[in-house]
């Protein structure tokens, strides 16, 4: 049975790392917000698990949380949001698909590779949660570096987030997870409705931030 | 005694977060800006009553140490002389139409709640409310960054929102790693991240673990701090907010930050096995203040010039604490404290000069010790301050720090002198064009209280030529406390 529920959380968190080289490759916003919802729902499941197996109540919140905000109020605002901007067409990446997805390998090797070198001595679950976990937070890191529209580096910026909520989740018995979840949910709301409310549509024609750089104070 | 300093704990929270709610709701002009004073003026009361009230026990959230009593002093001053700044800035403001009375309201209660997040920060004894804390801190800095919502205010607002989630995202993953190497020696728990616990158990934590985590606070509270190459939001947001936002990002929010990663670093130092964290910070010092020292002659706009400034001196600080010992740590300190006073009078400065003149660009102003004296020479003596000539304060400090440089890693300080000697010479470069030459720009008198400015100055400069004996015992003390 401990055997079972090891190798259940282990592959949630392999999961998540999955889906996270799933979101590097995605062309169009509409379906990156599908995967991303997907990204939120496997997170649910992974925390739920842990919930479980550390016999603590309290990440069922955590759980709720990502479940209810992250995979089904965020991707939908979003989604109407891409609507209304009518952008739903364009996604474009700096790099092309193939050194992105090298590049993320590279990651996720490496974080394994750090990671399980330096945890030697912790609780073997905890260890590799803590892997996956760091190399969800690269990929994040490396979806924003290699996107140029402002929603799809929010989306970054939350698949790198929910690396977080992982690691913090496997360190087992740790205290103020939900309460950084619920910080980390209100900052999240707080991009999104940043986007809207600044309406970068409406002033800059385009949410591509590299229109933004024209407006550099520098300029004489 | 103790009773006396939780009444003032509890002050030190409870008044910029009430005031936070009530300048929320409260409407006019002249009410919420007084009141805005008034708040941060009896915060700094409770910080100094605090300081003479004793130390009581660190609780599980809350802790009082000699450390940080210095960094809540000089933020709630910095808040309070500030906040009387800000009162005849925004009065400008409002005339010109560039805000309107909603986001007025708006912004002193946003003002506020950036107090409590950063006196929540600097007094969390649990590590992940300081992370909540600075995380409050940051987003409240972003809003008001982006209060003009013109195209460059949107953009720095935007870059500061994604470069600082960044910043604090890493510097959670840092805080779990913390926590993690805690686990198997304090056990379950709140315990485990609680820091005056951590700090007592450091030395059997797992050294490998708590390595990496240095390493992502040390990149994650980094940014916040402005090192050298997590620095992109900080010249952004620094020009296109308002001058008193400029004046307290780099007076107090940085320092927080640093405050964040000295606490991490002093966890660190207690692990003999663990590597030392002083040349992880020389180096990203030293590296800002080179690249901001070259950095300084490219720019145009005056509020970028002081940010790029901001960037060096921080730099100097990382520098001087990474290199240790109780001389360097006593300089690094006294160094922050008189650049926190330094750079905000500068920033009082600049915000009534870009007000008057009508532009930040510094083609556009000239003469101004002739059109405008009081503010001109106030510039001119910041100016001076902050280049690290004498007779003034940072004089001082930088000499320490090059001398103890000198006699332990002579090598160190030629990049060190090269940096301070290449900024003082843009610095100088600009200031010539600025303040003296022929009259550039509008001659319209200036509305604007010289009080916070000149107290500043005249702070700074005493501290150059006479630091009184408690002073020095007391920042002796913490020095030796940062090992």
């Amino acid at each position: 049975m401990d055997r079972l529920a090891f190798d259940i959380a282990h592959m949630l968190a392999g999961g998540l790392v999955l889906v996270s080289f799933m979101m590097l490759y995605q062309d169009r916003l509409y379906a990156l917000l599908n995967i991303f919802a997907l990204h939120a729902l496997v997170l649910a499941a992974s925390v739920g698990w842990q919930a479980h197996m550390q016999d603590a109540p309290h990440l069922y919140v955590t759980a709720g949380i990502a479940f209810v905000f992250k995979g089904i109020v965020i991707p939908v605002a979003l989604h109407r949001m891409i609507q209304r901007l009518g952008i739903h067409r364009e996604v474009e990446t700096v790099i092309g698909v193939g050194p992105t997805m090298l590049a993320g390998m590279g990651l996720v090797a490496l974080s394994i590779a750090v990671m399980l070198q330096v945890t030697e001595g912790a609780d073997p679950l905890a260890r590799e949660d803590l892997a996956f976990a760091l190399a969800v937070v690269l990929l994040g890191l490396l979806m924003m570096v290699t996107r140029r529209n402002a929603v799809s580096q929010v989306v970054g910026f939350m698949s790198l987030e929910n690396g977080l909520v992982l690691a913090a989740t496997g360190a087992s018995g740790m205290p103020l997870v939900v309460e950084i979840s619920v910080a980390f949910s209100i900052l999240i709301a707080f991009i999104v409705i940043g986007i809207f409310l600044f309406r970068i549509r409406e002033r800059f024609d385009t949410v591509d931030v590299s229109a933004l750089d024209r407006h550099r104070g520098e300029r004489q | 005694m103790t009773g006396l300093a939780d009444y003032a704990i509890r002050a030190i929270l409870m008044i910029p977060l009430g005031s936070a709610l009530l300048l929320a709701v409260l409407p006019g002009y002249r009410l919420t800006a007084r009141l805005n004073v008034l708040a941060a003026m009896l915060s700094f009361g409770a910080a100094l009553v605090l300081l003479i009230g004793g130390r009581p026990e660190p609780g599980a959230y809350l802790l009082v140490d000699d450390l940080n009593i210095v960094f809540i002093v000089l933020g709630t001053l910095v808040g309070f002389t500030t906040s009387i700044f800000s009162a005849s800035y925004i009065q400008h403001e409002l005339d010109t139409g560039r805000l309107t009375p909603g986001y007025l309201r708006f912004y002193h209660a946003m003002y506020q709640a950036l107090m409590f997040g950063m006196n929540l920060a600097l007094l969390a004894n649990n590590i992940g409310l300081m992370w909540v804390a600075i995380e409050l801190a940051t987003l409240t800095t972003v809003l008001m960054v982006g209060i003009y919502r013109t195209h460059e205010a949107l953009e720095a607002a935007w870059k500061y929102f994604i470069l600082g989630s960044v910043g604090i995202a890493l510097a959670l993953f840092g805080t779990i790693l913390v926590y993690m190497a805690a686990h198997p020696v304090i056990g379950q728990g709140q315990d485990a991240m609680i820091w005056s616990v951590l700090i007592r158990h450091a030395a059997d934590f797992d050294p490998s673990l708590l390595n990496l985590a240095f390493i992502f606070l040390l990149l994650g509270y980094g940014t916040k701090v402005g090192l050298a190459p997590l620095h992109a939001w900080l010249p952004d947001a620094h020009a296109e907010g308002p001058t008193p936002i400029s004046a307290v990002l780099s007076g107090l929010l940085l320092n927080v930050a640093l405050y964040a990663v000295l606490r991490f670093k002093l966890l660190l130092a207690a692990n003999p096995e663990a590597l030392a964290p002083g040349p992880l910070m020389v180096t990203m010092g030293l590296v800002s203040l080179v690249f901001a020292s070259f950095m300084l002659y490219r720019r145009r706009d005056i509020k970028r010039l002081f940010a790029y400034s901001s960037i060096e001196h921080m730099g100097i600080i990382a520098f001087a604490f990474g290199m240790g010992g109780p001389l360097a740590n006593f300089a690094g300190l006294l160094h922050m404290v008189l650049h926190s006073l330094t750079k905000s009078a500068i920033f009082f400065a600049v915000g009534h000069v870009a007000q008057v003149k009508g532009t930040q660009k510094m083609a556009d102003i000239g003469g101004l010790t002739v059109s405008h004296p009081w503010l001109g020479w106030g510039l001119v003596i910041g100016v001076v301050a902050i280049a690290g000539l004498p007779p003034l304060g940072l004089f001082m400090t930088e000499f320490l720090i090059v001398t103890s440089t000198f006699a332990r890693q002579p090598w160190l300080a030629i990049p060190l002198v090269l940096g301070l000697l290449i900024a003082l010479g843009a610095l100088f470069l600009r200031l010539n064009s600025v303040a003296f030459g022929p009259v550039r720009g509008d001659v319209a008198p200036a509305q604007a209280s010289y009080v916070p400015m000149y107290l500043h100055l005249a702070l700074v400069l005493t501290a150059g030529i006479y630091l009184p004996p408690p002073l020095v015992e007391w920042f002796r003390h913490v020095a030796a406390i940062l090992g």
